[in-house]
């Protein structure tokens, strides 16, 4: 019983602890990161646009010309992570450059130069995906299940 | 002699004292607060070494080596030496011992080790089992991120209430003596887990435990807070700084006039690192190149020094259980 009772004190402890903690904690800057996620994302779409229609400008077809900016998209992400400037964006932009397909670059590659001290096998090509490999599992089977769904309706 | 007092405390019949300190810090570190005090500041992250774990070893060898040259004596002369990091199986602390070449324990108490080691290192000098024990303690800001959270090149947005993981070691000289700041008692901390699970939210998971330390401290030795000059907690930021003297105003107690956390006083606040500073060499870092000489100099005459480690791993924190937390405290007087 005595235990029991102890279980409950600590548990009310810590659930007003928590709101303590709430109360205390900084709120995030919601306003100031919408702003910047909204340029930085919207800047990395318009740089984006500007490679598609280059590409078309040389008379790519339309899907040709997609898979070309995103070649270019993810050269640049890569790159710009290898710089070290790519996590200063993102702490800023927060969102903003992680959606866009150069915030998946920045995924792996990130993981990559990190690990590149433990070996090119169990370094590099192991640990290359920890950030973007739930993303490729869950991706693909959303894909499967949608393409089972649109292949049942149609 | 019984040198117990109370339920966790002791109190040293023939206090050690703290011959000497040395503080080396990175680039970040040396242009904070502290700048200027540190023994030595490095210019980048890894300090000529191609990966940054050798990195941490080097600086907890190169505190070591300060520290020992600074107290008058040789690597010889030290009987024991107490150490611990972050990482792994204590990775850093075991390759810096490796040079040294003199007996160790490792201690892991993740960011309360620095308080833990000294603890220890006073309770074998008072029992007469050596001389001169030196205890040491190393973080480094890289080498902690890849381990615990995510790879330093990843473009995610850190929360407001995150700490910034410490670069530096630190190393204190101490042995049997009259001349210098003496340990007088210490409290041995209990595991505080008040069910905070976010590990983003360190300062606030072990803000408890600082406070059942200090208040068990109070108990055991008869002491008021207000008996010390200062007391110091490790690496809380400022948002356990601020719950630390919120849960003392809720037992009857205003701490807020001697009061201080080591992870306030190691970054400015435009260096953009959120709630201030954490890890192992936070507070040993503050406690090495600002508390010591200030000790020393007599402008600080008792301090409660309080040590604060949340002993989480990723695994624990992946499966969803709350932080473990634990505090350790050394009165240190002149």
């Amino acid at each position: 019983m005595v235990s029991m009772d102890g279980k409950r004190e600590e548990q009310t402890f810590n659930e007003q602890y928590q709101r303590m903690v709430d109360e205390i904690k900084p709120k995030p800057t919601l306003m100031k990161n919408l702003i910047w996620a909204f340029f930085i994302g919207g800047l990395i779409c318009t740089i984006g646009q500007v490679f598609q229609n280059y590409f078309i400008g040389l008379s790519l077809t339309k899907k040709e010309a997609a898979a070309a900016t995103s070649a270019v998209m993810i050269f640049l992400g890569a790159f710009f992570t290898g710089l070290g400037v790519y996590d200063e964006l993102g702490q800023r932009a927060g969102a903003g450059s992680v959606v866009p397909i150069t915030g998946f670059a920045n995924s792996i590659v990130a993981p990559a130069m990190e690990f590149k001290r433990e070996g090119y096998v169990f370094g590099i090509g192991a640990k290359m995906f920890v950030i973007a490999g739930p993303v490729i599992v869950y991706g693909l089977i959303t894909a499967v299940v949608s393409g089972f769904i649109y292949w049942l309706l149609r | 002699m019984n040198k117990k007092r109370g339920q966790q405390s002791v109190v040293f019949s023939i206090p050690p004292i703290l011959k000497a300190t040395a503080a080396i810090a990175g680039p970040m570190e040396g242009e904070g607060l502290l700048a200027g005090y540190y023994d030595q500041v490095m210019e980048d992250d890894l300090a000529g070494y191609d990966n940054w774990e050798k990195c941490e070893s080097y600086m907890m060898e190169q505190a070591v080596t300060t520290a020992v040259k600074k107290s008058g004596h040789f690597m010889m002369d030290i009987d024991f030496l107490l150490a611990g990091d972050l990482l792994n199986q204590l990775i850093a602390t075991n390759f810096a011992m490796r040079s040294l070449g003199r007996p160790y324990l490792g201690l892991y108490g993740a960011c309360s080790t620095m308080a833990e080691s000294l603890m220890i290192g006073a309770m074998l000098l008072d029992g007469g089992f050596g001389n001169k024990v030196v205890a040491t303690v190393s973080s480094h800001h890289n080498t902690a991120e890849r381990q615990y959270r995510y790879p330093t090149e990843l473009g995610v947005q850190r929360p407001l209430v995150a700490q910034w993981t410490v670069t530096a070691a630190g190393a204190v000289v101490m042995e049997n003596g009259t001349d210098g700041p003496k340990v007088t008692a210490a409290t041995i901390g209990k595991i505080i887990d008040a069910g905070i699970k976010d590990p983003n939210t360190m300062g606030p998971a072990m803000a408890p435990a600082a406070v059942d330390t200090i208040w068990q401290h109070i108990q055991d030795i008869g002491r008021e807070p207000a008996y010390y000059d200062m007391i110091y907690t490790g690496d809380l930021g400022k948002v356990g700084k601020e719950l630390v003297i919120r849960l003392f105003r809720e037992k009857g107690i205003d701490i807020s006039r001697n009061y201080e956390d080591c992870g306030c006083m190691i970054y400015r606040e435009d260096q953009d690192i959120h709630s201030g500073a954490s890890g192992c060499a936070s507070s040993a870092a503050v406690l090495c190149a600002y508390l010591y000489p200030q000790l020393a100099a007599g402008k600080l005459k008792k301090i409660l020094f309080v040590g604060t480690g949340s002993l989480h791993s990723q695994t624990s924190y992946q499966q969803k259980e709350s932080i473990p937390c634990i505090a350790h405290a050394i009165a240190v007087e002149v």
